[in-house]
């Protein structure tokens, strides 16, 4: 298989890598870097448990990402969002509002969150269930984290004005 | 009676760790010199083995094992199953489903595993294979399973031919209670195949030490379930099997019996010590978790002009693929629970159990009950119309109160159904005007048992006054492990955090049955406060003693002599003089499990509990739905799911087990079902196999009812399995209210409800 160099940023570090061309960003990621916050559900970009955030604020999923077209890109994956032992607002959520059974589409769900919080700080509900277009959980049925993300809305308002 | 931690809303014990990507689950798993297997399976329905060639696979490069039946003890292993052992871990000699494994390989990487698995050559002579359960019944049909009756069974429920189990529940005398009923109402209906489909797939790692020793890390939702699973099939005696589950990500029913546990054992036996990791591929996964039996159902109900129901009567086939599985136990729960929550004296409920030769099916969320509660709903519906009573009426009419029996005899003390009639109609709007035309609502009754078998637990006093819990029951993801912690530390009058839960190793924990039967918080709950009380009253004589008085006082983490807080010994003493100058440290350590038989063995035949239920949950789900009549699609607006969950511990899981289950009762109503094409599954995958997204979720509303229940730990009961049965059939009846038209067979999709709304247009037409 054909392989390239590579730079990729992931959660502020710098790695200099050398992947076959036809190994996923999510296959990197867990297999190669060992970072393992980011899940494998199905390899199909189906269910989205291995969304992680491009270069800030977009979320895509890690699956279906070759890494080799990644040279230079900044990853955020979910355990790269907190600060000095503090967790980041959507993920404080997250706790906060019961929006965790099983935890297995949780870091898709929490990078999901944070990317759409990006866009629009305070989605409203239809808003915020077409943005999880594309991110399944079996456990919850998306009510508390529907909660968790206006929650999280609102936690960045005060860290931002405070 | 308040308590501190008990009934709030608290954050769970595992938030923290889930939320930070840190929490392991068993991909993340990676042992040194890792191998990767690959299991070979069968892509015929039916068919005989004549020759399986390994030697390719076996030169293949990166190769480490190859496994066939012939390798195991015996030259098949010994067969599994809960109730009928009738499975082998590799097929021997044929073949019953597509997707039954053949063989298997071990390889220094996936894609080597693949490639081997690939060479290895089987040589199949298809035989006729069965598809539908009916036709699987009939006289002169082939055998899926040549003498079922020469298996071992935990009990023999009639069986024969491709029926592997025939329970009957009956009480009264079912056709006197027609004979003196007004109306009679009969009508068949039908439920899919559901799958589990949790986010995280089903995995296991095996490794052998040097003493003949296996360690299993597994997500298995019962560590020793999972543990005499390869007892039974790989002649290994328990005391050399350790089974660990790390973080699981959701089981719903599909983690319960053994999958690839057991493969993953048998080719880590020929890999020289280096640990072997299976993970499904999605595809796989959906043949191999045991979805949910289809069903068909029979009804017959016999009610007075007023609404009392005199009679009820079931007859259900369900479709228990190519082996038994749960399949006995689930038919036999969905007969003794048919009758619901209603006062009828007269019932007979018939179930079969049969062989096809599609994927086996096993324990789902609500194990029988879920197909036979939709069903029966929409019956009480339909008899509600022939009577012409409001369906809430009609319920209302027949409910149970406490102080009635189940089917079989059993005294229920805490019955909260009727408050949850109230509360789910009175949520819903009931009696509100509709605002347009094709709106329509509809409610449902729900009954299911509350714990089952035995949990043991330990908790001990720690050296510096904090405590740990020692129990085997598993979280996946219902949020246990918070409740155990949360019913320890309110009894110790502690923090959270004072408690510690180990849990997950069949070395380091005492024995329980699976997490099954809304039984962990009830069961497990019961057994975690009995060990607490055990160690606390430890505490108490060696405080007795040290400050040489009966009459003591216990609080914040002291106990003192009574009025005298300066005499007095903190929590952190006494466990450091426990375990310094006492010989400790002090132990405490139950076994919860309710043996009084619950079922009277007259009332039944081929019944499977010898062991007692315990308690009994309730509750009402109530949807208002809306449809359109030009495309058959059906928006559900908003659904009300009322619970009588004994006393609710922590406030927040209890309406996250509610929330979930209402989508999954969705899912099951609306757009799920495993499609087959002549025994292949043809959406394999979280695209065709359609779960709800965030974006068709309705509005929720979960209502707790709190009956306290004076067997249950603070009286708190279950509610897992009970959350997902209503959804169904309240939309059921919710369309039927809506537009007139009954679909008969789930899921309720638009073409379904356009065809039925087409037919009745055309027998309107033709009757004017």
């Amino acid at each position: 298989m054909k392989r390239r160099d590579i730079t990729l940023y992931v959660n502020e570090e710098k790695y200099e890598l050398n992947v076959p061309v036809n190994k996923t960003l999510l296959q990197v990621l867990r297999e190669d870097l060992g970072l393992m916050d980011t899940k494998y559900g199905c390899g199909l970009g189906e269910c989205g448990a291995c969304s992680v955030l491009l270069d800030g604020d977009k979320a895509i999923l890690a699956c279906l990402a070759l890494a080799a077209t990644m040279n230079g890109k900044h990853i955020t994956t979910v355990r790269g969002l907190e600060r000095d032992g503090e967790l980041h607002p959507v993920q404080q959520a997250f706790v906060e509002t019961g929006a965790i059974q099983c935890g297995f589409c949780t870091p898709g769900m929490i990078i999901k969150g944070v990317s759409m919080l990006a866009r629009n700080p305070h989605p409203d509900e239809t808003e915020i269930k077409h943005g999880l277009e594309g991110n399944l959980c079996r456990c919850t049925g998306y009510v508390k984290i529907i909660k968790a993300i206006q929650r999280a809305g609102e936690l960045l308002d005060s860290r931002s004005s405070g | 009676m308040r308590y501190k931690l008990v009934g709030n809303r608290v954050v769970k014990v595992d938030a923290r760790e889930k939320a930070l990507g840190s929490a392991l689950y068993i991909d993340d798993i990676v042992l040194p010199g890792m191998l990767y297997g690959k299991i070979l399976r069968s892509p015929y329905a039916h068919a005989r083995i004549v020759h399986i060639d390994i030697s390719k696979a076996l030169k293949a490069p990166g190769v480490k094992a190859v496994v066939t039946a012939k390798d195991l003890p015996g030259k098949g292993g010994g067969l599994v199953g809960p109730f009928i052992k009738d499975e082998p871990i590799f097929a021997v000699d044929k073949v019953r489903y597509v997707g039954e494994p053949v063989a298997a390989v071990a390889a220094t990487d996936l894609a080597a595993a693949d490639a081997a698995a690939s060479l290895i050559h089987v040589e199949y002579e298809e035989l006729p294979a069965l598809f539908d359960p009916v036709e699987a019944m009939r006289e002169g049909a082939p055998l899926i399973h040549d003498n079922v009756k020469g298996y071992f069974a935990v009990f023999d429920a009639r069986r024969g031919g491709n029926v592997c189990s025939h329970t009957t529940f009956f009480e009264g005398d079912v056709e006197r209670g027609f004979q003196e009923s007004h109306v009679i109402v009969e009508e068949t209906l039908r439920t899919p195949m559901q799958y589990q489909a949790y986010i995280e797939p089903i995995g296991a790692i095996a490794q052998f030490d040097g003493a003949g020793r296996v360690t299993v890390w597994s997500n298995t939702q019962g560590i020793f379930v999972t543990q005499d699973r390869i007892c039974e099939s790989l002649k290994i005696p328990m005391s050399k099997i350790r089974v660990i589950a790390p973080k699981i990500g959701g089981g719903f029913g599909g983690k319960i019996e053994t999958t690839v546990q057991p493969h993953c054992v048998a080719l880590a036996q020929k890999t020289g010590g280096r640990p072997v990791k299976i993970v499904l591929p999605r595809e796989e996964d959906i043949s191999n978790t045991r979805p949910r039996h289809p069903a068909i159902m029979s009804w017959k109900m016999g009610l007075k002009k007023d609404g009392t129901i005199l009679a009820s009567q079931m007859s259900a086939i369900f479709d228990s693929g190519a082996y038994a599985d749960d399949g006995p136990g689930v038919v036999a729960v969905g007969a003794i629970t048919a009758r619901g929550p209603y006062r009828i004296r007269n019932i007979r409920m018939d179930s079969y159990c049969v062989y096809t030769n599609k994927v086996k099916t096993g324990a789902m969320r609500g194990f029988g009950n879920t197909q036979t509660t939709y069903s029966r709903e929409c019956m009480l519906d339909i008899a509600a119309r022939a009577v012409g009573m409001d369906p809430l009426e009609l319920r209302m009419k027949n409910a149970i109160e406490p102080g009635d029996k189940s089917v079989g005899g059993q005294t229920l003390h805490s019955v909260g159904f009727k408050e949850s009639l109230t509360a789910a109609s009175e949520g819903l709007g009931w009696n509100r005007p509709k605002e347009t035309k094709y709106r329509g609502r509809g409610m449902a009754g729900i009954n299911h048992i509350s714990g089952l078998l035995t949990v043991g637990s330990v908790v001990r006093l720690n050296e510096d006054g904090t405590f740990t819990i020692q129990c085997g029951a598993m979280d996946i993801g219902q949020g246990s492990d918070t409740v155990l912690v949360q019913i320890v530390a309110e009894e110790m009058g502690v923090p959270m955090d004072d408690v510690r839960l180990a849990s997950g190793d069949t070395d380091a924990t005492p024995y329980t049955w699976a997490t099954t039967a809304n039984r962990i918080t009830y069961t497990g709950g019961n057994s975690v406060l009995l060990a607490a009380r055990d160690v606390k009253r430890q505490m108490r004589d060696l405080a007795a003693q040290m400050l040489d008085t009966e009459n003591l006082e216990t609080k914040d983490k002291k106990i003192f002599a009574k009025g005298n807080p300066d005499k007095a010994l903190t929590y952190h003493d006494l466990g450091k003089v426990s375990v310094w100058v006492k010989g400790g440290p002090l132990i405490g350590k139950s076994n919860f499990m309710v043996e009084e038989p619950t079922l009277d063995p007259r009332c039944a035949i081929g019944h499977p509990f010898g062991t007692p239920f315990s308690a009994w949950i309730f509750g009402t789900q109530a949807a208002e739905v809306e449809v359109d009549p030009d495309t058959g699609e059906v928006r559900v607006l908003k659904l009300v799911a009322a619970h009588d969950v004994g006393q609710a511990i922590n406030v927040d899981g209890v309406e996250g087990q509610i929330e979930g289950g209402v989508v999954q009762g969705l899912g099951y109503g609306l757009c799920e079902a495993v499609l087959f094409d002549k025994g292949r599954i043809t959406n394999p995958n979280l695209t065709d196999y359609k779960i709800p997204p965030a974006a068709d979720v309705p509005e929720i509303t979960p209502i707790i009812i709190e009956t306290h229940d004076q067997t249950g730990p603070f009286g708190a009961k279950g509610i897992g399995e009970a959350a997902l049965m209503g959804a169904a059939p309240a939309v059921a009846n919710a369309i039927f209210d809506a537009i007139g038209v009954r679909v008969t067979e789930l899921p309720m999709t638009a073409e379904k409800v356009l065809k039925a709304i087409q037919e009745k247009r055309a027998r309107e037409a033709k009757a004017s």
